[in-house]
C-alpha cells in the first residue's frame, strides 16, 4: 500500500530536471564561480598576514559580528579564513533563497496553476511528486557542495585544502537542504505559492536576525537559527564536521514532516480554512490603486515588521559599538577615517545601505505584481473596462513608491529608536530619518528599470532582481574589497549621500530622480504599445 | 447601425498568424454568434476588439471609434467576458463584482442583487473556493448588471449548468429586447442557433462563412429523409448530394440548394414511401465546413500556455 505513495517518483525527478535544465545548472556553477572568484580577490587585496590580520582585527567588532557571523581563526587569519568567515554566511542565504525558490515553483505555484491535478489523475502516488522535487533538490546541493569544494582546491590557494573547501561546499549545501526542507513544510501549510514563497523568505530573513541579535548580545539565542549551525563547521581553521551533520539531519526531519503534511492535506488547499469574506466591496477596495494595495496588504505589513525588526537588532548593535569602539579605534576597511564623526556615526550609512537594498525588495514586488497581475490572466478584467493602461501602470507605480517610504521610514525609526536607547551619547532622530530617506531617490531608479523592462521586455522583467543582487554584492562588500569607485557607481545605490558623514547632496539625488522618471516614462509607452498576454 | 466592425484584421504571433484579414460587423440590436474550432482565433478576435491585443494589420472598431487607441471610452460602454475567467484567489465574489462594475464607471445595485439570486451565487466566498461555473458566473453577473450597449462574451456559458444556461439566455434575450448588440463566441450551437440573429464561422483565423442562420442555411441546402421501395442506386455520385447516412428504413442525406429538384425527380423513381425535408441545424452546417474540406482535423492545433 504505502508503496504506491511514492510511485512514479523517479519519472518525476526526471521531469523536473527537464524543465529546470538551464536554471539548476545556471545556480551551481554561479556559486561554485563566485566563490572562486571571491576567493581570489582576497588573494589579491591582502598581499601578506599583515594586511589580514589588520581585517582580523576590524572584525572582531560586533556589527562586523552581526553581519557575517562570529569570528573564529582571527589570530591567525588566513586566506582560507577569510574566505570562509567572511563568505559563508551571505552565500548560505543566497543557496537557501534558491531552494526556496525553486521547491515553491515545483509545488504549490504548479499545484495553484493545475499542473498538479494533471499528474496525480495519472497513476502516480500522491506522494511522489513533493519526493521527486526534494530528492533534486538534495542532490542538486550534493552537487553544489562537491562542485565549490572542487572549484576551491583547484586554485590551489596555500591555506584552502581539500578537506576545507568540502567543509565550506558541504556547509553551503547543507543551508541549501535545510531551507528546501523549510519551504516543503511552508508549501504545506501556506493557501497559496505567494505566501509560501513569503513565508519561506520570513523563516530565513528571521534566521539570520536571530543569529545576528544572539551573536552579540547572547549565544544560546543563535542556536535557534541553522544558519549559526553551518557557521560552527569554522571551515578551513577547525573543520567541524557535526553541524553540517546536524543541519543535514534537521533537513531530512523537515521533508519528512513536509510529506507527512502533504499525505493529509487536501489538493489545492493550506492547512488555514478559508472563512466567508464581504458580500459587498468596501470603498476602499474599488479603485486600480485599492486593489493593488488589497492585493499587497498582508505582504506590506509582514515586510514592514521585518524591516523594524532589522533597523531594531542593527540598532541594538549600535550601543555594543560605540564601547567597542572606546577599545579599539582601528578601522581600516568598511569606514573610511574622516574627520569630525564618531565612529558610530561612520556606521550608520553603511547599515542604512543594507537596510535600503533589502526594503528594495518589497518595493520591487510590489511594482512586479502588475506582470505576475498579467501572467495570472487577471489584467484582461481591469482593461476591459473603463480603465486605461496609464491609470493601471500609475497605481501599482504609486503602491511600490508607497512601499519604499514606508520600508525606509520604519528602518530609520527602528534604527534611530533603538540605537539612541543602547547608546550613551544620543544622535539626533532627524538625522537617522534623513539618513533613510535619503535612499528613497535610488529605489525610485530601481523601480524605473523595473517598469522599463515591464514595458518592453514583459518576460526578462524578474532580471531587474539580478541588478539588485548585484548592487547589494557591490555596496555590502564593495568596502570590503575596496573595489574601485566607478563600481558602485554601476548602482543607484551608489549616487546616495552618506548622512551623517556626508551633507545631502541633493543634485545627486535630483539626477537620479530625473533619471528614475525618463526610466518610468518609456517604462510606460512600452506598456501602452505591447500586447497584454501571458 | 453598425456598432462594430473589423476590417481586414490580421494578427501575428512571431510568425504565426493568429488572425488573416477577418471582417466582421455587428449591427444596432443584433446578436452575433462566433463560432469556430479550437484554435481558430475567436479569442485573439475579440482581445483586439477590446483593446488588449493589438492588431498586426486592418482595423477593428466600436461605435466607430478605433478599439485601440480609445479603448477606455469605448469600455464605459462596453461588457465584457472573458474565455477564462481567473479571478483574485483572497477577495469574495461580491468583492469583485462591486469592483468590475465600479471600474466601468457605476452599475445598478439593484440589478446586481437579482442576477446574484438568480445564478444563485455566494458573494460572501473567496474567489479561491469557487468552482469553475461559479468564477463564470461572477464574471458574467458583473457585465450583465453594467447598462451597456455592447456585450462582448467569449463563451459566456462554459461551465454553467443548464438550469443557469437559461438564466443566461434569459438575461441575453431580455438586453436584445432593450435594443443591445452582442457578439458573443460560443461552442454550444444549439445555443447559437437559439440566440443568434447572424453567424460568422471562423477557421484557422479566416473567416469563411458568416451571414443570417437562414442565408447560411440556403446556402447549404436541405436535409430529405428518404424511404423508398426499392433501393435507390447511385445516389453517392449524385451531383449535390452528401453526408449520406442510413437511418433505419430511410436514408438521410444533405441535398445543395439549387439540385433539391434534380435530387427529388430521381428519387421519386424508386416508390417512395416516405419523404421528410428539414433544415439543417447548426450542427450539421459546423460539421460540414469541417468535414466536407477534409482537413478539419489538424486545424484544432494550438492553445496557449
Ligand atoms: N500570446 C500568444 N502567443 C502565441 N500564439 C498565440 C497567443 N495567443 C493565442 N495564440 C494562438 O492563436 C490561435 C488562436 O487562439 P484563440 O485563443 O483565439 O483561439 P479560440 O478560437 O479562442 O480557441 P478556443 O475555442 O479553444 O477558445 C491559437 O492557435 C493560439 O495558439
Ligand atoms: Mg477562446
Amino acid at each position: 500500500m504505502a508503496r504506491h505513495l511514492f510511485d512514479g517518483t523517479g519519472t518525476l525527478m526526471r521531469f523536473v530536471l527537464r524543465r529546470d535544465r538551464l536554471r539548476l545548472p545556471i545556480w551551481l556553477l554561479s556559486f561554485a564561480a563566485i566563490s572562486a572568484i571571491i576567493a581570489l580577490a582576497f588573494v589579491g587585496l591582502y598581499q601578506n598576514a599583515e594586511e589580514r590580520q589588520a581585517m582580523a582585527e576590524t572584525m572582531r567588532n560586533p556589527a562586523m559580528t552581526a553581519m557575517v557571523g562570529p569570528g573564529y581563526g582571527l589570530d591567525n587569519y588566513t586566506v582560507g579564513a577569510m574566505t570562509a568567515h567572511e563568505m559563508l554566511l551571505m552565500t548560505a542565504v543566497v543557496v537557501g533563497l534558491m531552494s526556496i525558490l525553486l521547491v515553491t515553483r515545483h509545488t504549490r505555484t504548479d499545484e495553484e496553476d493545475g499542473r498538479i491535478e494533471m499528474i496525480r489523475s495519472l497513476p502516480v502516488g500522491r506522494l511522489s511528486n513533493l519526493l521527486s522535487i526534494l530528492l533534486v533538490l538534495i542532490g542538486a546541493n550534493i552537487v553544489l557542495a562537491l562542485l565549490t569544494a572542487f572549484s576551491l582546491t583547484v586554485l590551489g590557494i596555500e591555506s584552502m585544502d581539500f578537506e576545507g573547501s568540502l567543509v565550506y561546499g558541504s556547509a553551503l549545501g547543507a543551508s541549501g537542504m535545510i531551507f528546501a526542507g523549510v519551504a516543503a513544510v511552508c508549501a504545506q501549510l501556506s493557501p497559496n505559492s505567494r505566501n509560501t514563497l513569503g513565508l519561506s523568505i520570513a523563516v530565513l530573513l528571521f534566521a539570520y536576525m536571530i543569529r545576528a541579535i544572539g551573536d552579540v548580545t547572547n549565544e544560546a539565542l543563535s542556536w535557534i537559527s541553522p544558519l549559526n549551525w553551518i557557521l560552527r563547521s569554522e571551515a578551513y581553521v577547525n573543520n567541524y564536521w557535526w553541524p553540517i551533520l546536524m543541519t543535514v539531519a534537521g533537513a531530512l526531519l523537515l521533508m519528512v514532516l513536509a510529506l507527512y503534511l502533504n499525505s493529509i492535506r487536501d489538493l489545492g488547499s493550506g492547512f488555514l480554512p478559508s472563512r466567508p469574506g464581504k458580500g459587498k466591496a468596501s470603498k476602499s477596495l474599488l479603485s486600480p490603486f485599492g486593489l493593488a494595495l488589497r492585493l499587497q496588504r498582508t505582504g506590506l505589513i509582514a515586510w514592514g515588521a521585518g524591516i523594524l525588526l532589522i533597523g531594531a537588532s542593527y540598532g541594538s548593535v549600535l550601543g555594543d559599538l560605540e564601547s567597542f569602539f572606546e577599545d579599539i579605534d582601528l578601522m581600516q576597511q568598511m569606514i573610511a577615517q574622516s574627520a569630525g564623526f564618531s565612529l558610530t556615526e561612520q556606521f550608520i550609512p553603511v547599515l542604512m545601505a543594507v537596510m535600503a537594498i533589502l526594503g528594495t525588495i518589497p518595493v520591487l514586488m510590489a511594482i512586479l505584481k502588475l506582470k505576475t497581475e498579467e501572467k495570472n490572466g487577471r489584467l484582461e478584467h481591469i482593461l476591459s473596462r473603463a480603465v486605461s493602461r496609464n491609470r493601471l501602470m500609475g497605481s501599482y507605480l504609486a503602491m511600490a513608491i508607497v512601499t519604499g517610504f514606508i520600508m525606509l521610514s520604519l528602518a530609520a525609526l527602528g534604527l534611530g529608536l533603538v540605537g539612541n536607547a543602547m547608546m550613551e551619547e544620543q544622535l539626533p532622530l532627524g538625522m537617522f530619518y534623513s539618513a533613510g530617506l535619503a535612499y528613497l531617490p535610488a529605489m525610485l531608479a530601481m523601480i524605473g528599470v523595473a517598469m522599463l523592462l515591464i514595458g518592453w521586455a514583459p518576460n526578462a522583467a524578474s532580471t531587474v532582481w539580478l541588478y539588485l543582487a548585484f548592487s547589494f554584492f557591490v555596496i555590502y562588500l564593495g568596502g570590503l574589497f575596496q573595489f574601485p569607485e566607478w563600481v558602485a557607481k554601476l548602482t543607484p545605490y551608489g549616487y546616495v549621500s552618506e548622512i551623517p558623514i556626508e551633507e545631502m547632496d541633493f543634485l545627486n539625488a535630483g539626477i537620479l530622480i530625473v533619471v528614475a522618471a525618463v526610466l518610468m516614462m518609456i517604462g510606460v509607452i512600452g506598456f501602452n504599445r505591447r500586447d497584454i498576454g501571458r | 447601425m453598425t456598432v462594430l466592425r473589423t476590417i481586414g484584421l490580421t494578427k501575428k504571433f512571431g510568425d504565426f498568424a493568429a488572425l488573416n484579414g477577418v471582417n466582421i460587423e455587428v449591427g444596432e440590436g443584433e446578436v452575433y454568434g462566433f463560432i469556430g474550432p479550437n484554435g481558430s482565433g475567436k479569442s485573439t478576435t475579440l482581445r483586439i476588439l477590446l483593446g488588449i491585443l493589438k492588431a498586426t494589420e486592418g482595423r477593428a472598431e466600436i461605435f466607430g471609434k478605433d478599439s485601440w487607441k480609445d479603448a477606455v471610452e469605448i469600455h464605459k460602454r462596453v461588457a465584457y467576458v472573458p474565455g477564462d475567467v481567473n479571478l483574485w484567489p483572497n477577495l469574495t465574489g461580491g468583492e469583485v463584482i462591486d469592483l468590475f462594475i465600479k471600474l466601468r464607471g457605476g452599475g445598478n445595485l439593484d440589478r446586481r442583487q437579482e442576477l446574484i439570486r438568480k445564478f444563485d451565487l455566494d458573494p460572501t466566498k473567496k474567489c479561491r473556493t469557487y468552482s469553475k461555473g461559479n468564477r463564470q458566473k461572477v464574471a458574467l453577473i458583473a457585465a450583465l448588471s453594467s447598462d451597456v450597449d455592447l456585450y462582448i462574451l467569449d463563451e459566456p456559458t462554459s461551465g454553467l449548468d443548464p438550469l443557469m444556461e437559461r438564466v443566461f439566455q434569459e438575461y441575453v434575450i431580455e438586453a436584445k429586447k432593450q435594443g443591445k448588440s452582442i457578439l458573443l463566441s460560443s461552442h454550444i450551437l444549439s445555443e447559437v442557433e437559439k440566440l443568434c440573429d447572424k453567424v460568422a464561422i471562423i477557421r484557422e483565423g479566416r473567416i469563411i462563412e458568416t451571414g443570417t442562420l437562414k442565408e447560411l442555411r440556403h446556402l447549404t441546402g436541405t436535409i430529405l429523409l428518404v424511404e423508398t421501395r426499392e433501393p435507390i442506386p447511385a445516389l453517392e455520385g449524385f451531383k449535390g448530394v452528401s453526408g449520406i447516412q442510413q437511418k433505419g428504413q430511410a436514408l438521410s442525406f444533405q441535398v445543395d440548394a439549387g439540385e433539391v429538384d434534380q435530387v427529388i425527380r430521381y428519387v421519386s423513381q424508386f416508390g417512395v414511401i416516405r419523404i421528410e425535408s428539414s433544415p439543417p441545424t447548426l450542427e450539421e452546417l459546423f460539421m460540414r465546413h469541417y468535414e466536407g474540406t477534409g482537413q478539419a482535423v489538424e486545424s484544432g492545433a494550438g492553445g496557449e500556455s
